[in-house]
């Protein structure tokens, strides 16, 4: 082969592997796009601050209540509990398996745990109908065990393995040395753990826990199917409520093309992206400085 | 007759299958410099990090025979591993302030060990005193103590390790990280610092263990081979390996 033909097919693969590469750029402009497009056809037809400051999401009664709070509520109020449970968790579990557990028992729980990632959320949603929902109703002696507090358990199961398995990288990357610094003083495992690995970890950590809070924002079927489908104001973490995604997906199918109520539900998905894409940045941001610190 | 302050006796260490230390016999006398030399994979850090126990991080480790400070056998299961560290210090090869401020890093392992609060400032500014730093730091203490030059880290390392009043400091290859001033300040520190403490420290530079030594133990392949006065050593060793090795034949 040629020099001038060899030259053409290394610019011509160039090209390509460079195209490849935009269309994950093109697909999230492409969606932001769409996003926004089509909010704007929302916010032409209902004023913003109503959408904002509202009450109601009812999108059936005769003058159309359009207020995102109650979804975006709910939305807060279980991704919120299930980091509540997930982050204490997820963090000690990763501190345990990097610090304290022999080389055996970390070879069978690394992989179990990826594998929790690997369950179908309608399974998880299932577990949440006939198991924790229920026994969430007897724990509290009420009618309704699907309701916010179900869907954060759930949700919890669900950011777990992200948040270990990031949490766990971000603790083996503190160097050996200030391990090693911490224990010749006389420090115990626990206080060298509490004092020195974890802090020195810390930007990791805070990246671990945005990107499962991020995992619990977005996710759809396990809180359709668990968290009791109320679009009210929720009260508490015993109310049933319903996510803006949950919302997204019930109503899409039924809704007639272009209407008011077709381009609100691409306005709470917007606010919903916007968000995630926040948490998003903000996790890319703490693992950026992750980074810097090992190098 | 020198005191002894720590001493090994029939000491065996394994990774595993492999052996690396073979009945190691060793006294270390009390308030004089002791340094380790030989060349590489003989097993001279390895000695160093029995005296503290820092095997114990390895499971593979297995470590038979017994060492002694004073009359206390450190391998006794009765004994809590973090006063023994509190008695025996260590400061390693390369400089590792904890990523915190220099201030922090001298109060960190106080404030383990549960020294009085209101004796705290005055415990750090001695001990950076004695390490030569106070000088360079008094005004700074809040800053991060990755900020410092090696030398500077070094020498905080070493004021860390002595603020808690160990009786044995050991050394593994304290200077080998660093350039030859702040090598020099450090050598310094160390012969100062034996009036108050029994030093064992593992060099790599002949040169090193000469300057500042009283007592030179030669290892080759896990064995002790020669041990006795730093004079002696050097200038009319009694074994052919430790010969050539100080003769500078190999190594």
């Amino acid at each position: 082969m040629d020099v001038k033909k060899r030259e053409t097919t290394d610019w011509l693969l160039k090209q390509l592997f460079k195209a490849i590469g935009l269309i994950t750029i093109v697909l999230l402009g492409g969606i932001f796009m769409m996003l926004i497009y089509n909010s704007i056809a929302f916010f032409a037809k209902v004023n913003p601050v109503d959408f904002f400051t509202g009450y109601q999401w009812d999108p059936g009664s005769v003058d159309g209540n359009y207020s995102i709070l109650p979804l975006l509520a709910s939305t807060g109020l279980v991704a919120a509990g299930s980091m509540l449970i997930a982050v204490p968790l997820g963090i000690f579990t990763a501190a345990f398996l990097s610090e304290f557990a022999p080389g055996k028992l970390q070879a069978v729980l690394k992989p179990v745990i990826e594998m929790l990632a690997a369950i179908p959320s309608v399974a998880i949603g299932f577990l949440g109908i006939v198991l924790v929902g229920p026994g969430i109703a007897k724990l509290f002696g009420i009618q309704n065990g699907l309701n916010a507090l179900n869907g954060s358990v759930l949700l919890a199961v669900m950011a777990l393995p992200t948040i270990i398995t990031i949490s766990e990288d971000a603790i083996n990357a503190v160097p050996k040395t200030y391990r090693e610094a911490s224990l010749a003083l006389g420090a115990d495992k626990w206080a060298t753990l509490f004092q020195v690995t974890l802090p020195a970890a810390l930007p990791g950590l805070i990246a671990a826990v945005m990107l499962g809070l991020g995992r619990a924002l977005g996710e759809t079927m396990t809180v359709l199917m668990a968290t009791g489908n109320a679009s009210a104001m929720p009260g508490g973490f015993l109310d049933s409520i319903r996510t803006i995604t949950a919302t997204i997906a019930i109503e899409m199918g039924e809704v007639p093309y272009q209407t008011t109520h077709y381009f609100a539900l691409f306005a709470i998905a917007a606010v919903l992206f916007l968000i995630t894409l926040a948490i998003n940045f903000l996790g890319e941001y703490f693992a950026n400085s992750l980074r810097k610190f090992q190098a | 007759m020198d005191q002894i302050k720590l001493s090994a006796h029939s000491l065996n260490l394994y990774f595993g299958q492999k052996q690396i230390l073979k009945n190691i016999n060793i006294d270390f006398p009390k308030n004089q410099v002791t340094s380790l030399i030989g060349p590489s994979g003989c097993g001279k850090s390895t000695l160093l990090r029995c005296f503290n126990r820092m095997h114990d991080l390895s499971s593979d480790a297995k470590i038979e025979g017994s060492i002694k400070l004073d009359d206390l056998d450190i391998y006794d299961k009765k004994n809590s591993v973090t006063e023994i560290r509190k008695r025996i210090g260590m400061v390693f090869q390369k400089p590792n302030p904890l990523p915190k401020s220099i201030y922090e890093n001298m109060s960190y392992a106080l404030n383990i060990h549960q020294f009085p609060k209101n004796e705290i400032q005055k415990l750090i500014e001695s001990a950076l005193k004695e390490s030569y730093l106070w000088e360079e730091v008094k005004d700074e203490l809040k800053k991060p103590a990755v900020k410092l030059s090696g030398g500077q880290q070094q020498r905080l390392c070493i004021a860390r390790t002595t603020v808690l009043r160990p009786e044995v400091i050991l050394m593994d290859e304290p200077c080998s990280a660093l350039d030859p001033i702040s090598t020099r300040k450090i050598e310094e520190l160390i012969v100062s610092l034996k009036k108050d403490y029994t030093i064992v420290i593992v060099t790599h530079n002949m040169q090193q263990a000469q300057r500042i030594s009283d007592k030179v133990a030669f290892m080759y392949l896990g064995e002790l081979v020669e041990f006795g006065n730093c004079q002696d050593v050097f200038q009319n060793p009694q074994n052919e390996l430790t010969k050539n090795y100080v003769g500078g034949h190999f190594g």
